[in-house]
């Protein structure tokens, strides 16, 4: 019988010919953990009686979450894991590095075929990149800390058939919004959900990552994409690491598979307090707003803050509006410095941020007041996720969030764009 | 072993960030003083309610979210037996049965709040004694319930010193 992608990469890895439902202990080919995860595992590793960890090379710790510290209790968190890293010798990301998942792309930690996991819910964006990549918790990464491996049941497929092209000022944000809102929050639960199709296919690499990054908010354990050729030139960009490409079998078993054509769609926003309560951005147009957020692992990449600056440029963000702006990763900065945009972003009133998750997670870098409205490139926009329970979050993509950044109200960023390109 | 306790009841979609809310677990690792905010989002006087050997009873999906193990550490810490619920996040799943956190998958839309339950993992059974009603537990996969038996992931690496799932 064909296998699906998840089904193959976790036979290579345990070594068993698998399907799924099947339970496996595989070796894991990149580990990961970031501020908010890292010290509980550093705890359960002591506790487990760990003494060294397993290919520390193979081994990230990322400071992300809240970076620079803003408390003194967070800073004695990162302390821990400094340390921790140093001794054993593991790869460390410090402030100002950038966001975990585009760090370990960028770096060239994963690629086709990779297994990995992370301390991170949104370590399924590395699927874009036809890895193998998913979320657990801190426990989970002691134990791959000790043992180089971690138990899977390898996985359900539901494959995603996206035909026809995104539309002019729609965005892969815009998709991915779409897609788990007819899907549900739960709609994936325990699957690998297979992205493909044309509209696919014809995405950036940049933006397939903000696909595979939101696959968890429809329950995935995985958000897989086939590695084609702007994969493996992503990956020879940016990776010395030998890599292979792996591909399902037409004659795999699927249990769904759902086909969209999405040349008719809309740019789209997630309504308060859930990812799935989604609706066509004309649905809230006109919704005042007060701080407009562009960053993110799901949309804090060049392309991202190049579009939002298409946007911006020669405008000013409304007076009522905060505009914070993180870019994902130091390198993301510099090469928008090199481009202009950040100037452009800042002449425009963007306050810009610590390349790190900004403040998506309700750390720092802008809590919103009680009652204010967010307009975020972010991935959750649950109750109380910025940390005020009486503000409301919604969803967008970069695009959006420029174009409601300067009105001052949820706007269709159609009117906006410039139509000769960027 | 049975369980017994009283039942809190939730609806569906109960995500980490409601469990434990964000400002609260990136600032300490003592689990004792995120227990005094779960669930706080929800319902403000839960972490005062809740009492050791009691039940949270969800519907659909809880646990959905982030990958924090705060989440169910703070349950476990606030006196929470175990979570039962109608189907679960799979984050959340792995990372309760890590810490030992019984998590039950049934059939749970005719609990409510302040039933006296009693959860017999062994058996697979509920016993609703407010309502006189058993409840059929759906089993945990053997993996997982070799974990959950050895008391939780960090007591299975402590015996073997790597995964012994077989």
């Amino acid at each position: 019988m064909g296998k699906t992608i998840a089904e193959k990469i976790l036979s290579k890895k345990s070594g068993q010919d698998v399907y799924a439902n099947d339970l496996v202990v595989a070796k894991v080919d990149f580990r990961m953990g970031q501020d908010g995860t890292s010290p509980l595992a550093i705890r359960s590793f002591e506790e487990m009686g760990g003494e060294r960890v397993a290919e520390p090379e193979s081994c990230a710790f990322v400071i992300d979450h809240s970076a620079p510290s803003p408390l003194e209790g967070v800073s004695a968190l990162h302390k821990l894991m400094r340390d921790f890293a140093r001794k054993n010798k593991m790869i460390l990301y410090d402030v100002g590095e950038g966001v975990c998942h585009q760090l370990l792309p960028e770096k060239g930690h994963v690629g086709p075929g990779s297994l990995v996991i992370g301390a991170d819910s949104h370590t399924c964006t590395y699927g874009a990149l036809n890895a193998f990549a998913t979320g657990v918790g801190s426990t989970d990464l002691a134990a791959a800390m000790i043992s180089g491996k971690m138990w899977f049941k390898v996985p359900e497929t539901v494959k995603f058939v996206c035909h026809g092209r995104l539309p002019f000022g729609v965005y892969s944000k815009d998709l991915i919004l779409y897609l788990i809102g007819q899907v549900g929050a739960d709609g994936a639960t325990y699957m690998s959900a297979e992205f493909t199709g044309e509209a696919i296919s014809a995405l950036s690499v940049e933006a397939r990552f903000t696909i595979s990054n939101m696959a968890v908010e429809m329950g995935a354990k995985v958000g897989l994409m086939e590695a084609d050729e702007k994969v493996w030139e992503w990956v020879r960009r940016h990776s010395s690491g030998k890599f292979e490409g792996v591909k399902p079998d037409p004659d795999a078993c699927y249990a769904r598979i759902l086909e969209y054509d999405v040349s008719g769609l809309e740019p789209q926003v997630a309504k308060p307090h859930r990812v799935d309560n989604v609706a066509p951005v004309s649905e809230v147009a006109g919704t005042p707003i007060h701080q407009a957020v562009l960053g993110t692992c799901t949309n804090g990449r060049l392309e991202d803050l190049r579009i939002a600056a298409s946007i911006l440029r020669g405008r000013k963000v409304h007076p009522d509006v905060r505009l914070i702006v993180a870019p994902a990763s130091r390198q993301v900065f510099l090469d928008a410095m090199d481009e202009g945009i950040i100037q452009e972003l800042v002449r425009a009133g963007a306050a810009v941020v610590t390349p790190g998750c900004g403040p998506c997670v309700g750390t720092h870098n802008g809590i919103p007041s009680d009652g204010e409205n967010v307009i975020s490139t972010a991935n959750r926009n649950f109750k109380g996720r910025m940390a005020n329970n009486k503000a409301f979050i919604y969803l967008a993509s970069p695009a959006t969030v420029a174009a409601s950044a300067i009105t001052g109200v949820i706007t269709d960023p159609r009117e906006y764009l410039p139509r000769e390109g960027l | 072993m049975e369980l017994r306790g009283r039942a809190h009841k939730f609806g569906d979609d109960v995500n980490t960030d409601y469990i434990i809310s964000g400002k609260y677990k990136f600032k300490t690792l003592d689990m004792k003083e995120l227990a005094k905010h779960v669930m706080e989002d929800l319902d403000p006087d839960f972490a005062k309610k809740v009492q050791p050997g009691d039940f949270v009873v969800a519907g659909r999906n809880f646990g959905c979210g982030s990958s924090r193990e705060q989440a169910p550490l703070a349950l476990l810490n606030a006196g929470v037996s175990a979570v039962l619920a109608s189907s679960f996040a799979r984050i959340f799943y792995r990372n309760a049965i890590n810490t030992g956190l019984p998590v039950v998958e049934c059939d749970t839309s005719e609990i409510e709040s302040g039933d006296e339950l009693i959860v017999d993992l062994e058996k697979g059974l509920i016993r609703n004694i407010t309502r006189n009603k058993e409840i059929a537990i759906k089993p945990l996969p053997p993996f997982m319930l070799k974990i959950l038996r050895d008391g939780g992931l960090v007591a299975h690496f402590r015996k073997y010193g790597t995964f012994n799932l077989g």
